[in-house]
């Protein structure tokens, strides 16, 4: 029996888990549910002595486990395959199964043991291979075969069906399954609700740090979403817009590598629509904003602006076109810790001048503080400002004629006001002739204000609905990937 | 870093410096005092002096200005040493080869020596940018060529008539040297070249847009790229700036201190006008009187050797302590901030 | 030509230490680019305490220790302080070296103790090898046995694994309840202790006696070696005998051509940036993916954390 009693972790303001308990018996096949956010790795990474808690204890079969060791955790016979594997990448399948063991080194027996493992669950893994040279499902496989062989009762699985083949999932899953069989506790972490329905027994759902409801599977779906969710709600009727000729449009776009890859993404945005893009972190979205931002190449595909083919086009042939991308990192992508707004504001302007007039600018900026309502004078350094008012200062930073408006986020991390505030002047763009298309995480957000929205899975898309015909609850299930009926 | 170089730490440092030199002083078996006495005396003591301590200040405020622009930008310029001997060089070549006046050499000179300050720092920049050299290595290295480059030429094609040593070149003729005032070694175009340089970085820092992006493409090259900022154009043009000031630096030794080209011309300046960069906190206004400071150390240190027998190296151990201090405790004052800040 | 080996193999011991002892250093993810000056202060220290006590082996001790605080506050200043190690590095190597200088004024080009021959029975009269291993000093079998034993520890043992492992990936390390900070404080201390014996090696066995001329450069031709030998203990001990040949090179060519004699010695840097440029190069990278063994040999990358602050 596994037992967290008030788990509790802070990271400077936000509460990643706020006094989590949870009980699982031994033999279970658990999983651990919630959105982008919610907690849940942290939660693990606790359990697994990576991060030490603020507060909270662990049992297991009824000895209490040492907090914040991963030894201790491994001797107690927990262990994680962390959603990134952890394997040294220049070092063979060999010796990342060996690090970390005590005792002297054996490579011999362990090279035994590793395919005595590997046959037993059908892996596949050449244990002179370097990692580096090993696909993320076989590097997955490998830290499976290490922690079973360091002999662990706790089997933690970060998002493990992310980036990894069909049929390395088939593996993994009847692998859990024959573990969970002999009475191994296997927790899996993910925000997929088909593999949580199809794999596990039980499942615990956590929502901003806490657990919101724990349920026996199978469970209707829709109620499982509304715990991961909340309470949602339904967007409002809004007025009709007038949609112009197409700004935007995307045929057979193919991008990125890795988990960050996407496929086949056709996709047209007319002037003055709003496309939202839903989906899992990491589905594709970012990877698709930023190549129509010109910021990173396609594989495949064609990318037109107002007709004009941008393909091979540098960021700067992107800009011209009137293309303007608000990346989600507001500090670490957006803007320049270090600089004042009114210097924001003249780099933003773009111009050729050599010597800047200060005090121009500064009135400039005097304007565009009053004008977008940010808190801060014009040599309030960026990083001095909060969320809210840095996300002001990089909507007063986009220039005047833009045809596309990309953006990744934009309400994320803001309070209501800002929130709002945002979108009013987002709205204005869109009024104005603009095309807009956003990725988010919110629900609500997707609902309230597109016109469309496109649900990516796993570098796919997975679906483009009229916001109309769409709940959020419908869109819920659809981001867990699943094509309801 | 930058904050961690404020006020306070510097004058815990100072003391801090100060205690550690009378300590080492009295170690040595000197009267602490009146050595630190007579290190003041030895550069400033008399009008000669004075122009020695001016003349060691001009090419360490010429390497240190330029070296504030790489820093700004995020670069670790640390071939700067070997962007002055590649200065030096330039100017050597010059003045060998142009015949003329001195109006016309000169000048000739001192660009030569800019340009090939700024060709080794490109050098650097481009194996940064294209070849993935990190610069703090890529320079090194390229300093250590400079320095063989140097030595190679003294006793090899440029090696007096005659001899080949390793004590330098023949001096150049001297109509080639730089002018000097009221019998001192004091050149006046020397000092008015290091202000110029100091007033160069100030303006371009505070009132360019070409200033504006390199502190963006230093502080973020992510968001300097999105506000549209030409990174690696930028990263190439502060490499360039900063190595032609430290060649500009080389060429003035050449020309106006030691009249010709020998071994150990940078001696070490380039090295230590990064210690007083990270001293000044990359603030550019800092420089010259940091600088001064340091030349002050330098040339009165060597009074130390003549009247108390002790090393002059003195100077160079009380910069670097000072230095050193100012960075750990600025350190250990963040990690105290920190751990109040986090419960 | 034996006795020309047997010199490189002599003159370079200071600079396997230095390499060697460096190389484990940033195998753990600490850049030490204090080294000039740690090996001149313990140059420098090394033939003081050998003076005045007339102990060797003191003096070597003393080298060791001083240089391996200096690493350890560098590592400290990295992994408590979260400095840039590059930073501190650099400024203790300008300081050091003032230091030695300063407090070593009374010993410059004093004839002091140093490390005496000391050939090995029998094996010393085995044809060529003999010569070169086996007829020289206790320092000089200590570097040879210094390349064995590291890359034996790097390729055999737990500790060598779990140590590179915290230089590539501290996250995997840890992960697996291995102490990061532990490891990386204890790479410093022992690769700095290593440096500090380059230093005495340098003034009680291959320069005898103290200047601070003569060790100038040892340190970033050293830092150089590592990159060269791309973080593979045997492949640094190679670099640094190459730099020997170099130098035993330019000593022959100096009577002839006394331009290129002076250029050698600065040939590990230009060799140093070559190295660099080849494995940050795509194709090469491609062409080790294409044929692996190939790869091995040519491509060997920094360790992946190399000079980063780890924290939870």
């Amino acid at each position: 029996m596994l037992e967290l009693r008030g788990i509790t972790k802070r990271f400077g303001p936000v509460v990643a888990n706020d006094g989590i308990d949870l009980d699982v018996p031994p033999g279970s096949l658990h999983a651990v549910l919630g959105e982008n956010g919610a907690g849940k790795s942290t939660l693990m990474k606790i359990l697994s002595g990576f991060l030490p808690p603020d507060a909270g204890r662990i049992r297991l079969d009824g000895h209490e486990v040492p907090t914040g060791s991963p030894r201790a955790a491994l001797r107690a016979g927990i262990g994680m395959l962390h959603q990134d594997p952890l394997v040294c990448l220049p070092f063979t399948a060999l010796d990342n199964f060996i690090l970390g063991r005590e005792g002297k080194i054996d490579r011999a027996a362990a090279r035994g043991e590793l395919r005595e493992v590997c046959a037993r669950f059908d892996f596949d893994i050449d244990p002179d291979a370097r990692a580096r040279s090993l696909s993320v499902g076989e590097r997955q496989q490998l830290e499976i075969a290490r922690l079973l062989s360091l002999g662990v009762k706790v089997l933690i699985l970060d998002e493990p069906t992310s980036g990894i083949s069909s049929e390395q999932r088939t593996k993994l899953f009847s692998a859990l399954r024959t573990l969970a069989g002999e009475g191994l506790i296997v927790l899996f972490v993910s925000h997929k609700l088909e593999e949580v329905e199809e794999l596990c027994d039980t499942v615990t759902v956590i929502r901003a740090g806490r657990v919101v409801g724990e349920r026996a599977l199978p469970c209707p779906a829709d109620e499982l979403v509304e715990l991961m969710f909340g309470d949602l709600v339904v967007s409002s009727a809004r007025p009709p817009v007038e949609i112009g000729a197409p700004a935007l449009r995307v045929s057979g776009l193919a991008a990125g590598t890795g988990r960050q890859a996407v496929t086949g993404v056709d996709l047209e945005v007319r002037a003055g629509e709003v496309v939202g893009l839903a989906g899992l972190e990491g589905s594709g979205q970012r990877t698709l904003l930023r190549v129509l931002a010109g910021l990173e190449p396609a594989r495949a595909g064609h990318v037109e602006i107002d007709g004009r083919s941008l393909d091979g086009s540098s960021y700067e042939g992107f800009v011209a076109a009137g293309v303007h991308y608000l990346p989600a990192g507001r500090l670490e992508e957006g803007l320049v810790p270090g600089l004042t707004i009114a210097e924001h504001l003249t780099l933003a302007a773009r111009l050729s001048d050599w010597v800047v007039d200060w005090d121009a600018a500064r009135s400039r900026a005097e304007e565009a503080i009053e004008h977008f309502r940010i808190k801060g004078g014009p040599d309030t350094p960026a990083d001095a400002l909060s969320g809210g008012n840095q996300q002001r200062l990089l909507l007063a930073m986009m220039p005047e004629d833009l045809r596309v408006l990309l953006m990744e986020h934009p309400t994320r991390g803001l309070d209501i006001e800002s929130a709002d505030y945002v979108w009013t002047r987002l709205l204005a763009r869109r009024d104005s002739g603009t095309a807009i298309v956003f990725s988010s995480a919110d629900l609500d957000e997707l609902v309230g204000y597109a016109d469309r929205v496109v649900v990516f899975f796993s570098g796919k898309v997975l679906a483009d609905l009229p916001a109309a015909e769409l709940t959020a609850d419908r869109l819920g299930t659809l981001i867990g990937g699943k094509v309801a009926s | 870093m930058r904050r961690a170089l404020q006020v306070v730490p510097a004058l815990w440092s100072v003391l801090a410096a100060l205690v550690v030199s009378v300590i080492l002083l009295a170690l040595a078996g000197a009267p602490p005092f009146r050595a630190l006495g007579l290190v003041l005396d030895g550069a400033v003591g008399d009008g000669g002096r004075m122009a020695d301590t001016l003349m060691s200040w001009v090419p360490l405020t010429l390497a240190a200005a330029g070296l504030v622009v790489t820093f700004v930008a995020g670069l670790w310029n640390i071939g700067v040493e070997g962007q002055v001997i590649a200065g030096a060089i330039g100017a050597t070549w010059a003045a060998r080869t142009i015949p003329g006046e001195g109006f016309v050499v000169i000048p000739a000179a001192l660009a030569a020596g800019v340009a090939a300050g700024a060709l080794w720092a490109l050098a650097a920049g481009v194996l940064k940018t294209r070849g993935g050299v990190n610069e703090i290595f890529g320079g090194l290295g390229l300093g250590f060529v400079a320095q063989s480059l140097a030595t190679y030429l003294i006793i090899g094609p440029w090696k007096r008539a005659g001899i080949a040593s390793t004590s330098g070149t023949e001096p150049f003729r001297e109509e080639v040297w730089l002018p000097t005032v009221g019998g001192t070694r004091l050149s006046p175009v020397a000092v008015i070249l290091a202000l110029a340089a100091i007033a160069v970085v100030w303006a371009l820092l505070r009132g360019t847009r070409f200033g504006l992006r390199l502190k963006a493409v230093g502080a973020n090259p992510a968001s300097a790229r999105l506000l549209g900022v030409p990174t690696e154009a930028t990263i190439l043009r502060a490499f360039a700036l900063g190595g032609g000031m430290a060649g500009l630096a080389g060429a003035v030794l050449a020309t106006g201190i030691q009249h010709k080209l020998v071994p150990a011309i940078a001696g070490g300046r380039g090295f230590l006008a990064i210690l007083v960069v990270l001293l000044a906190a990359y603030r550019i206004v800092w420089v010259a009187p940091i600088a001064l400071f340091f030349a002050i150390l330098s040339v009165g240190s060597a009074q130390l050797q003549l009247r108390l027998d002790l090393d002059s190296s003195i100077g160079g151990v009380l910069q670097g302590i000072l230095v050193l201090f100012v960075i750990l405790i600025g350190g250990w004052q963040a990690l105290h901030r920190r751990d109040a800040e986090e419960p | 030509m034996e006795a020309t080996i047997a010199s490189i193999v002599a003159a370079a011991a200071p600079l396997v230490f230095a390499a060697v002892g460096e190389t484990i250093t940033e195998k753990a993810g600490v850049v030490n680019l204090s080294l000039d000056g740690s090996i001149a202060l313990s140059a420098m220290a090394a033939f003081a305490v050998a003076f005045l006590t007339g102990s060797v082996v003191l003096g070597f001790a003393v080298g060791a220790l001083l240089s391996a605080l200096v690493a350890v506050l560098v590592a400290f200043s990295g992994i408590r302080l979260r400095l840039n190690q590059v930073a501190v590095g650099f400024v203790l190597t300008l300081f050091l070296a003032a230091l030695a200088q300063f407090l070593g004024n009374p010993f410059v080009r004093q004839p002091g103790p140093s490390v005496r021959p000391m050939a090995v029975p029998v094996l010393s009269d085995l044809p060529f090898v003999g010569k070169i291993l086996f007829d020289q000093n206790v320092s000089v079998y200590a570097s040879l046995v210094l390349i064995v034993v590291v890359a034996w520890v790097f390729r055999r043992t737990r500790i060598g694994l779990e140590l590179a492992s915290v230089g590539e990936r501290p996250e995997a390390a840890h992960a697996r309840g291995i102490s990061v900070s532990r490891y990386r404080f204890g790479a410093a201390a022992v690769g700095g202790a290593l440096v500090g014996i380059a230093g005495a090696a340098f003034s009680l066995d291959v320069k005898l006696g103290w200047s601070d001329t003569q060790v100038m450069g040892f340190g970033w031709i050293a830092l150089a070696i590592v990159i060269f030998g791309g973080w593979r203990p045997i492949w640094v001990a190679l670099g640094c005998y190459l730099f020997g040949a170099l130098q035993v090179l330019a000593l022959k060519l100096q009577p002839v051509f006394p331009g290129v004699a002076q250029i050698l010695p600065s040939l590990p840097f230009p060799l140093m940036i070559f190295t660099l440029v080849v494995v940050n190069s795509d194709r090469l990278q491609r062409l080790g993916e294409r044929f692996p063994f190939l790869g091995r040999l040519l491509v060997s990358d920094a360790p992946a954390a190399l000079g980063t602050n780890f924290e939870i």
